[in-house]
């Protein structure tokens, strides 16, 4: 039997739209547009000002207080701006707009010895280097090397699941660059001081399997775990369970339970960052979906508008609606071509109504298809429902705030009903009330 | 740059997921009908054409009385999500053959009104509609609902008593086969097994119909059903009598599977299952009546939120 969880769903995979196109790296345009904040935690404090000149990976803002991360240029060329600038939430935030000057110079970090490097040495290339995780939340890499002295880490978890449909970056990864991520991986691994990696990966990649498994070979601390595919296979959580069996309970991280988890394209950062010196200036991603006209694994200056991507991918079709950042299932809609792609961002779709489908919602029917599915053992419908009756306490109780919002249950549901979007709501104001009674 | 964006894509913002399974409640409601066919090739091949026109006033009756229903609620008429037609199938499905058109119109009339629309409408439903229907008809025209007709292909040992009766008032043990094939008196869709698990199986393969509620139900009977079959063999029929007699099949398959009166969790579905059969069993050997799958389903059924809230699943990762 494959190793798994319990409940998920199998959504349509779309993958091969992309599987078998290799990165692709994309020109420099005119401008690159860098948010100060693309990462979980603090915005990063600007070092240059308008007229700057800089060089291709040059600091250019400072990480700034413990969970921050710093930001470096993509490109050789002179600061136009900092100003407000809307990012992939739409929301204004503060950036440094870059013109793009040719330039064949780069300002690199000094290149380190991944063999004789200290694990304090990682940790600090790591911070310098500006790595997020590239899962989705950004969260700055570096912290998640340093657990708190009391937890004992024994156990390195690659997330190569790729669970999402359409994406095929980490796929990519796997197969393109295995050297690559291998060193990555070992290189987290003496971070952490620990010797044992798991690399996760759904058995609808028996090519990255393969691939991973001949590079691996004789080498037993580093271990490829086939796993069945079925969303979300790599939430934290579901993915935790498959390899280990264990459960990390509510309000608890994956460190508690000593492992920590790290996405491919994470791990090929800190590659770069010690061996090659080079900051995370890049991000890989999948762009796809029916609405665009040539799909495509793309290597991109991070900072690059969107539309700029669109075009390089032959622009998009008139049967385009829905334009998001990440994964269908988890992913952000986006209302602007014009904001720029950041660090972590793994995709670009461009959805048409023939994917998104019509979403007229009716009564519950009570079929119990939302509660089979919940990975988390959650009753989404109950939670959706005491939310439209605003009774958030007891949604607390009936566990609303467990929910990571996976949207596995309005996924499924015949009747249409946006459970998990209720559920969002009911959490803020759950969180509220509960955070209102403890200081009370 | 600004210009690069062409005004007329109206891009749609909504919080994700942005894809869907493409289940929808018509689809899974059609897929039902479809799947009660082969019960109704049985009913005709039984007993006979007329037999359609039972099926033809139940459905038509369903279907006027929600759209008035929703006419006069000032609702929208949703009459092609094909919920009003299974009630209507279902209804007359459970009838005796040649059962009276007009009180087959009144049994459809309780059915959606005091079954379905009083609450709300489909969703809000506490007991199976088609159920309602049938336990109104089986109050009021007591006769006429136990008035059985020969199969067709009958058998000259076969009496016009259903198995059920036939044990209960004459200790008579009916064959196993015809019971089988459906070839024995009963409700029109309720005595061909093979009929209805064909449709069952159909339902469960494709995802519609959980299949904790049958499995816990046959498993249920065989273990309540053989118990007393065990103590005595000769007092007490045989549990697979039990699973093919009356409309245990038919109940176990299309009516305790209903998506709006049967519990939420899985644990729920298995207790449900099993609590069925627990009563069936009790009706059928020491009740008055010689079939007692409808009150038992009914009587379930009210017990369905007091299911859910106890079996809410143990949240991933808390302890026991």
């Amino acid at each position: 039997m494959k190793k798994t969880f319990k409940g998920g769903v199998h959504p349509h995979e779309m993958k091969s739209l992309t599987e078998k196109k290799a990165f692709e790296k994309m020109p420099a345009g005119k401008q690159v547009i860098l948010p100060l904040s693309q990462h979980l935690g603090k915005s990063a404090a600007p070092v240059v000002k308008k007229g700057s000149i800089v060089k291709k990976g040059e600091l250019i803002a400072n990480g700034d207080g413990f969970i921050s991360a710093p930001v470096h240029s993509p490109v050789s060329g002179v600061v136009a701006k900092i100003s407000q600038n809307p990012n992939l939430s739409g929301i204004y935030k503060d950036a440094v707009i870059i013109d793009v000057k040719e330039d064949e110079e780069t300002d690199y970090l000094p290149a380190l010895n991944p063999d004789t490097i200290t694990s304090e040495e990682i940790i600090e290339r790591v911070k310098a280097a500006g790595i997020v995780g590239q899962g989705g939340a950004a969260f700055p890499t570096y912290v998640k090397l340093m657990p708190p002295k009391d937890k004992k880490i024994d156990l390195l978890i690659i997330n190569g699941c790729e669970c999402e449909p359409y994406l095929t970056r980490d796929f990519r990864f796997m197969i393109e660059t295995p050297e690559k991520l291998i060193g990555g991986i070992k290189l987290i691994m003496k971070a952490l001081g620990i010797n044992k990696a798991n690399i996760g990966i759904e058995d609808n990649k028996p090519e990255a399997i393969k691939k991973l498994n001949e590079h691996l070979a004789g080498q037993g601390e580093i271990e490829v775990k086939s796993l069945k595919t079925k969303y979300p296979q790599g939430a934290e959580k579901m993915l935790i369970k498959s390899i280990t069996g264990k459960e990390v309970p509510p309000g608890k991280l994956p460190l508690d339970l000593g492992i920590v988890i790290q996405n491919i394209g994470t791990a090929c950062s800190v590659y770069d960052a010690v061996v090659n010196g080079i900051p995370q200036i890049e991000a890989f991603m999948t762009v796809s979906g029916l609405g665009i006209n040539e799909p495509k694994n793309l290597i991109v200056n991070v900072g690059t508008p969107i539309n700029e991507i669109l075009d390089f991918c032959s622009g998009v079709n008139d049967k385009a609606i829905k334009l998001i950042a990440g994964g269908p299932m988890m992913g952000v809609a986006q209302p602007d071509f014009n904001a720029p792609i950041t660090k972590a961002t793994s995709g670009l779709l461009i959805l048409t109504k023939e994917e998104v489908g019509d979403n007229e919602a009716s009564n519950c029917l009570r079929c119990g298809k939302c509660v089979e599915a919940c990975p988390l053992d959650l009753m989404p419908t109950k939670l959706a429902r005491l939310t439209q009756l605003e009774r958030f306490e007891e949604a607390d109780e009936a566990g609303i705030l467990v929910c990571m919002e996976c949207g596995t249950c309005t996924f499924q549901c015949p009747a249409n009903i946006p459970l998990v979007q209720w559920i969002r709501l009911g959490k803020q104001s759950a969180l509220k009330i509960k955070k209102e009674k403890q200081s009370a | 740059m600004d210009n690069a964006v062409n005004p007329s894509y109206r891009l749609e913002l909504s919080s994700s997921p942005h894809i869907h399974s493409r289940w929808t409640v018509k689809q899974s409601m059609w897929l039902v009908n479809l799947a009660l066919l082969p019960s109704i090739i049985a009913a005709v091949v039984y007993f006979g054409y007329y037999q359609l026109s039972i099926l033809f006033t139940s459905v038509l009756f369903c279907l006027l009385t929600e759209a008035a229903i929703k006419y006069i609620r000032k609702r929208q008429i949703t009459l092609m999500d094909g919920s009003a037609v299974i009630t209507g199938l279902l209804l007359g499905l459970i009838l005796p053959p040649n059962f009276s058109l007009v009180f087959t119109a009144m049994g459809a009339v309780v059915a959606i009104a005091l079954g379905k629309e009083i609450f709300g409408g489909l969703g809000n439903n506490i007991f199976n509609p088609a159920l309602v229907g049938r336990a109104f008809l089986q109050a009021a025209f007591p006769v006429g609902i136990t008035t059985w007709h020969q199969p067709n292909y009958a058998l000259d040992s076969v009496s016009s008593a259903t198995p059920l009766a036939a044990f209960k008032f004459d200790k008579v043990i009916t064959d196993i086969t015809p019971m089988f094939w459906g070839n024995i008196s009963g409700s029109l869709g309720e005595t061909s097994a093979l009929a209805i698990i064909i449709g069952g199986l159909f339902l469960i393969f494709i995802g519609i119909v959980n299949w904790r509620v049958p499995v816990s139900m046959i498993i249920g009977m065989l273990i309540f059903g053989g118990l007393f079959w065990i103590i005595d063999p000769l007092k007490y029929p045989s549990p697979f009598f039990q699973l093919l007699a009356g409309g245990f099949m038919f109940g176990t398959f299309f009516m305790a599977t209903d998506w709006v009166s049967s519990p939420l969790t899985n644990k729920g579905m298995l207790i449900f299952g099993l609590l069925i059969s627990f009563i069936v069993v009790v009706i059928r050997l020491f009740g008055g009546l010689p079939e007692g799958m409808m009150y038992a389903i009914l009587l379930m059924n009210a017990f369905v939120p007091l299911i859910n809230k106890y079996t809410s699943p143990k949240i991933f990762g808390v302890e026991k």
